[in-house]
């Protein structure tokens, strides 16, 4: 019996997600077959050994902080003898680093990636593409959009065959939260907005979330590997939400409808912005979900919504990456 | 084309109606509805509603010709506007010249401004407004509608649109 070796790059809330994830071995075998953590690697130290005990590397992190040995990822990669890397590194949209050059190095090599990183797969993507199908290896990044939420593997598997005529999506849960917060609770943004740092719902620096630049992120993403374009970051056009007013909802809500924080994506448009959503549409969703509505040729309307971050919600996505991968080999 | 209501008086028996379809169908016009308003009847006559979508070049020959059959038409009027979309508006509204902002829609000659619900909860605070705009068809509504956003943009006005079209 094979065992697969497993390196997790990037030790921060889904990094330990996903270490708790597969401490269950029964739930993983049925999964992938036998399998081991090698090497784990956070932003100043690394484990490394030939079948990591996860329990033990997880308190030492919580304890700690930072893991003991002093490597870095580039390092491992040279050094270190695995079969998929799980790229969890924190996101860079401009660059994509350090991810980007993970990726590219463990490709090179021959290795399976699975990312819940979405900076190099906006600064990169065809080039990552190409570079996994020449080495023979899969690049999965199902956590990159919408978190726990499936829309990758939904699109590219379940709906195969479909051409996508357009995307329209709820992509921040932090956005929707203020959002449905203010069109509830009648209330300004500055006052929803330091109520939602207060939940740890929105980050100490917001404008990542609210300015729309992690939803355009994503759009990008989803746009060139679901609807085969070929566009940049710099390719949206993106308004955020941050001088939205609370009359706005009760004007809006006059003529039946709300606002909602919109990614959109059809042969004509790539744009993220704030959007008068009826309340009969599916897109009125409420909290920090996520959403999306797919429309294509043949299956025509396509809904899904789920949570769209959190730890161990996201690692669901990077696991099933990881599911994906094996699915086809477990057997040979 | 346009969409032309009018109410014609017709006297309570057989053969009157197909006096005024005969026009319709001759000026190629599309009959929306028909509503005969029986309890109003009075001197033997039926006020009857039609509804026609038809070219505007020919509406004035259709009603002409309808009176040349000896009906009366006792009411007519013509929307020209068919599409219809609302969209917010949130900034500086009042203080960066809202006619010219307005302007943007109601010069083109297409399109109008037909409704604004205007929010202005404090003074020197940005104002909130709802905007709806009518055009004589989808096509012309878009182009009013970006005519407007390029104006918001230049004045730092966020313009929110609709998800669907109405």
């Amino acid at each position: 019996m094979y065992m697969i070796k497993l390196a997790i790059f990037g030790f921060g809330a889904v990094g330990r997600g996903v270490a708790k994830i597969l401490i269950d071995k029964e739930r993983i075998r049925r999964l992938i077959g036998e399998y081991t953590v090698v090497a784990i690697a956070d932003s100043k130290g690394a484990i490394i050994s030939d079948s990591i005990d996860l329990k033990k590397a997880l308190e030492i992190k919580n304890k700690e902080g930072s893991l003991p040995e002093r490597l870095t990822v580039d390092e491992i990669i040279d050094s270190v003898d695995f079969d998929v890397a799980l790229e969890l590194t924190p996101t860079n949209i401009k660059t994509g680093e350090p991810g980007l050059t993970h990726i590219k190095k463990c490709l090179k090599k021959g290795c399976h990636v699975v990312t819940s990183n979405k900076g190099p797969l906006v600064v990169a993507y065809k080039e990552l593409m190409k570079l996994a199908e020449k080495n023979n290896v899969k690049l999965m990044f199902e956590a990159t959009v919408g978190g726990a939420m499936p829309v990758i593997k939904l699109i590219k598997r379940d709906l195969a065959g479909n051409n996508i005529i357009s995307i329209k999506g709820i992509l921040n849960g932090t956005c929707n939260y203020i959002l449905s917060k203010m069109e509830k609770e009648k209330l300004p943004y500055d006052v929803v907005l330091s109520e939602a740092k207060e939940l740890g719902i929105a980050e100490a620096n917001e404008s990542y979330d609210v300015e729309g630049i992690d939803s355009a992120a994503k759009l990008v993403i989803l746009a060139n590997a679901l609807m085969n374009m070929d566009v940049k970051f710099d390719d949206v056009e993106i308004v955020g939400i941050t001088k939205i007013t609370p009359e706005a909802f009760e004007i809006a809500m006059e003529k039946g409808y709300t606002i909602r924080l919109i990614a959109e994506v059809n042969e004509q448009t790539l744009k993220v912005g704030p959007r008068l959503v009826s309340l009969n549409n599916p897109l009125c969703i409420h909290g920090t979900l996520n959403a999306v509505l797919i429309k294509t040729d043949l299956a025509k309307e396509v809904f899904v919504i789920g949570r769209g971050a959190g730890s161990i919600e996201t690692a669901s996505a990077v696991i099933s990456d990881l599911a994906e991968i094996y699915s086809c080999e477990v057997n040979k | 084309m346009a969409i032309v209501s009018l109410v014609v008086e017709l006297k309570d028996k057989p053969g009157q109606l197909a006096k005024v379809i005969e026009p319709v169908s001759k000026y190629k016009g599309n009959i929306i509805s028909i509503v005969h308003r029986r309890e109003e009847i009075s001197e033997g006559k039926v006020p009857v509603e039609i509804s026609i979508e038809i070219d505007e070049k020919n509406v004035k020959k259709l009603l002409e010709n309808i009176k040349s059959k000896g009906i009366t038409i006792k009411r007519f009027n013509e929307s020209r506007l068919t599409s219809t979309t609302s969209v917010v508006l949130i900034g500086h509204i009042i203080h960066t010249d809202l006619s010219s902002t307005i302007d943007a829609v109601d010069k083109t000659g297409f399109a109008e401004v037909v409704e604004m619900h205007i929010s202005m909860p404090c003074l020197n605070k940005p104002s909130t407004a709802m905007v709806t705009i009518s055009a004589i068809g989808d096509e012309e509504l878009k182009k009013a509608m970006e005519n407007l956003k390029a104006v918001c943009k230049k004045k730092g006005i966020i313009m929110i649109e609709p998800l669907e079209p109405e």
